[in-house]
C-alpha cells in the first residue's frame, strides 16, 4: 500500500501535474424530485488538477451531482463555492462561461452534424462574430472560422479521430460517438471537466485508450476531472481520490486505497454489485 | 470529364470549407448560374418566366425561409404564409407612406417587420415543442391574416383587403416586363441563398443545429437556447417576408390577406419535405417540383386523353399524389430529394466502381 502511494505521487510528478488548492466546493447538497431524495446531505470537494472519481450503485445520485454542479439540477439545499465564490444562481449556459465542459452518460452528441462540426461547436463560446458577418462569411468571420478549425484539428488529433471529421456522427460506432463527445467537450479549453460515464459500454481496447485520453488531458492541459465510472479496475488506477455515493448519501471518501478498504463501501458496493 | 475528388487536395482549412469543396461542383454551379443569369431570361418565354420560374424562385425563398427555422433550428412552424403576408404588406406601406423610398429599402424593411412578429410569434417555442409548437404558430396564422383584413389602415381603405403593388423602380429603371422581373428575383433570391448558405455553415447554422439535436447539451455548452430559438425565427421569418413582397411585386402584383391563407402555408411545409428539411438545395428542388407537377400532369393528362376529362380530375390526381409523395418522404427517405440528390452523386464519385 505505501509502495503504490509513493509511486502514484511519483508519477504525477513526473507529468508536471501537481494537485493544487480546492476549487469547487459542495456542501451539505440535497436535491430531491417530487418525493425522490436523489441527493442527502452530500459534501465533498475537488481540488486543481486532479482526477476525482465519483462511484455507486446505479440510481446512486452519480449523475444528478454532476447536473448539480453545472447547473442543470437545482438543489435545494446546500451551498456551492466554485473558485473561493460561493455560487448564487445557476443555469446550464453558465457552465460554459465557467470553463466547465462535460460529457453525458448518455451520449448528447449533436446527431444531424458532422464530428467536425460537433466539435467546433464545442468551441463556440471564444467565437465573437455575430450573425450580420456569418451572412457574409468574409474577413473576420472567415479568419475567425479558420483560426478555430486549426484549434479543433489539434483536439481531434489528440484524440485520433482525423479519418472521421466528416462523418455524420450518427453513423458512428457506440465507442466512437463516446470519444466525440469528449473532444467536443475539450474544444471548449475547459478547466473543470465532467465526465459521466465515459467508458460506459466499451470494450477493452476502447477503455484502454479512453483511460490513456482522461489521463493525458489531465497531465498535458492540467484539466481537473470530476468522472463517474463503473469499471472498478479504472477508477483505482486513474483518480486521486474518490467519493462513493449509495442511494444519495455519501459514504465514502478518500484515496482510492482508503476508499477500497472502507467496510461501508465494500458492503454496498463492491461486495454487490462486483 | 468524370466526377471525382481524386487528386484535389485541401491546402488549407479556407479550401476545406468552402461551399463545394469539390472542383466539378463549383463549375456547375457557375455555369448554372451563368445560365439562369445570361441565357434563361432571354431562352424562356414570357410564359414560362412569369407564370413558372419567379414563382418557383418566391417559394424557394419561403421554403427556404421555413428550412432554417425547421429543418436547421428543429421549430416547426405552420405560420409561413402569414409572414409572407406581413412581409408584403409592410413592403407596400413602406413604398405608400414613405415618398421616394427606394424597392429594396422597403422590401428590406418589409423583411424586418415580418422577422419582428416572427419573433413575436416565436416566444412560445420557449416552453413548448414539436407538435404543439405547430398548433401555436397556426395562431400566428389566422391571427395576421384577420389582422390585415381587420384594420383596412394596412390595405390602405381598399375594398376587401386587396393591394395593387407599386411598379419597382431602381436607379431610374422600371422592372416590368417578365423578363426584369425575374432577373430581379433571382438575384434576391442568390443573395438570399448564399446568405443563407454562409449562416448554416457558421457559427450561427451550428447553434441552430445543435438546439435541434439535443437541447440540454445545447444549453450545457454555453449556448441560450432562448436567443438562438428567437433568432431562428426571426431570420425564418425575413426570409419568408421578402418572399413575401416578391409574391407580391414581381410575381402577382395584387394579393390579398386571404391569399396568404393556411393552405400556402401547408404548401410551403410540404416543398420542404418533398425536397429536403435542412438543405438549401431542397428548397429549391421542393419548389420546383411543387409548382411544376401540376403543369405536368396537365400536360400529360392532356396529350394522353384528350379533353375528355372530368373538369377536377387533374386537381385531384395532384392532390393524390402529393399525399403519395409526402408519405413516400416522410417514411423512406426524410430529407428528401437532396438527400437523393446527394446519394446520386455520392454513387457518380466511385462510378463505374461499386465500392
Ligand atoms: N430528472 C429527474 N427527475 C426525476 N427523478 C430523477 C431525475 N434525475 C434523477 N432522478 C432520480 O434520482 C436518482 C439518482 O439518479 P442518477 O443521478 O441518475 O443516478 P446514477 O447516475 O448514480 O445512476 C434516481 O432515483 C433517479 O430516478
Ligand atoms: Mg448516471
Amino acid at each position: 500500500m505505501m509502495m503504490n502511494e509513493v509511486a502514484q505521487t511519483e508519477s504525477a510528478a513526473a507529468g508536471g501535474r501537481r494537485i493544487g488548492d480546492v476549487i469547487l466546493d459542495l456542501q451539505n447538497i440535497s436535491l430531491s424530485f417530487g418525493g425522490v431524495k436523489a441527493l442527502t446531505n452530500i459534501s465533498f470537494n475537488v481540488r486543481e488538477h486532479e482526477i476525482r472519481a465519483i462511484i455507486g450503485p446505479n440510481g446512486a445520485g452519480k449523475s444528478s451531482m454532476l447536473n448539480v454542479i453545472n447547473g442543470v439540477y437545482h438543489p435545494q439545499e446546500g451551498r456551492i463555492v466554485f473558485h473561493g465564490e460561493e455560487r448564487k444562481e445557476m443555469e446550464p449556459y453558465m457552465a460554459a462561461s465557467q470553463n466547465i465542459a462535460r460529457t453525458f452518460q448518455n451520449i448528447a452528441l449533436f446527431k444531424g452534424m458532422s464530428v467536425l462540426d460537433n466539435i467546433m461547436t464545442g468551441r463556440h463560446m471564444k467565437m465573437n462574430c455575430g450573425l450580420l458577418s456569418h451572412v457574409l462569411y468574409w474577413g473576420k468571420a472567415q479568419r475567425e472560422e479558420i483560426e478555430h478549425r486549426k484549434k479543433v484539428e489539434e483536439v481531434i488529433d489528440f484524440l485520433e479521430i482525423q479519418s472521421i471529421r466528416k462523418t455524420p456522427v450518427g453513423r458512428l460506432p457506440y465507442g466512437l460517438q463516446k470519444r466525440v463527445e469528449l473532444a467536443r467537450a475539450l474544444a471548449a479549453e475547459p478547466s473543470l471537466l465532467l465526465l459521466d460515464e465515459p467508458m460506459a459500454g466499451m470494450n477493452v481496447e476502447e477503455k484502454q485508450d479512453m483511460c490513456r485520453f482522461i489521463l493525458d488531458v489531465n497531465d498535458q492541459f492540467g484539466t481537473t476531472i470530476v468522472l463517474i465510472e463503473h469499471d472498478m479496475g479504472v477508477v483505482m488506477d486513474i483518480s486521486d481520490r474518490v467519493v462513493v455515493l449509495d442511494y444519495g448519501k455519501k459514504i465514502g471518501d478518500g484515496t482510492p486505497d482508503e476508499v477500497k478498504s472502507n467496510p461501508e463501501v465494500i458492503a454496498a458496493y463492491l461486495g454487490t454489485a462486483h | 470529364m468524370l466526377y471525382r475528388e481524386a487528386g484535389q487536395f485541401k491546402a488549407s482549412y479556407q479550401e476545406d470549407a468552402q461551399i463545394f469543396p469539390i472542383r466539378q461542383d463549383r463549375i456547375g454551379f457557375f455555369a448554372l448560374m451563368a445560365v439562369v443569369f445570361l441565357v434563361v431570361p432571354f431562352a424562356a418565354s414570357e410564359y414560362w418566366l412569369q407564370a413558372i420560374l419567379i414563382p418557383v424562385l418566391i417559394f424557394s425563398l419561403a421554403a427556404l425561409g421555413l428550412n432554417i427555422l425547421t429543418g436547421y433550428a428543429g421549430q416547426l412552424s405552420l405560420g409561413s404564409a402569414a409572414f409572407m403576408a406581413v412581409g408584403a404588406f409592410a413592403t407596400y406601406n413602406f413604398m405608400l407612406r414613405i415618398d421616394g423610398i427606394p424597392f429594396l429599402v422597403a422590401m428590406l424593411l418589409g423583411g424586418l417587420c415580418a422577422a419582428g412578429v416572427g419573433i413575436l410569434f416565436g416566444l412560445p417555442s420557449l416552453r413548448i415543442k414539436g407538435f404543439y409548437l405547430a398548433v401555436a404558430t397556426l395562431a400566428a396564422q389566422f391571427f395576421i391574416v384577420w389582422a390585415l383584413v381587420k384594420f383596412p389602415w394596412f390595405s390602405n381603405y381598399s375594398s376587401s383587403g386587396v393591394i395593387s403593388a407599386q411598379t419597382v423602380n431602381i436607379f431610374g429603371y422600371a422592372f416590368v416586363t417578365p423578363q426584369a422581373k425575374y432577373l430581379l428575383t433571382l438575384a434576391i433570391v442568390t443573395v438570399l441563398a448564399l446568405a443563407a448558405k454562409n449562416m448554416v455553415r457558421s457559427t450561427t447554422g451550428r447553434k441552430w443545429m445543435a438546439v435541434r439535436d439535443m437541447d440540454v447539451a445545447a444549453e450545457v455548452i454555453g449556448i441560450r437556447l432562448m436567443r438562438t430559438k428567437l433568432q431562428a425565427f426571426a431570420v425564418s421569418s425575413f426570409y419568408c417576408g421578402v418572399a413575401g413582397a416578391l409574391y407580391a411585386y414581381t410575381y402577382l402584383g395584387t394579393v390579398e390577406p386571404e391569399g396568404f391563407n393556411l393552405d400556402l402555408s401547408f404548401k410551403i411545409l410540404f416543398m420542404i419535405i418533398i425536397g429536403g428539411v435542412g438543405s438549401i438545395l431542397g428548397s429549391f428542388l421542393g419548389s420546383a417540383f411543387i409548382v411544376l407537377l401540376p403543369i405536368f400532369l396537365n400536360v400529360v393528362l392532356h396529350s394522353a386523353v384528350g379533353a375528355a376529362l372530368p373538369a377536377g380530375f387533374g386537381s385531384s390526381l395532384e392532390l393524390m399524389i402529393f399525399g403519395a409523395l409526402i408519405i413516400f418522404f416522410l417514411i423512406v427517405e426524410p430529407h428528401g430529394m437532396a438527400r437523393l440528390w446527394q446519394i446520386g452523386k455520392e454513387k457518380l464519385r466511385l462510378w463505374p466502381f461499386p465500392h
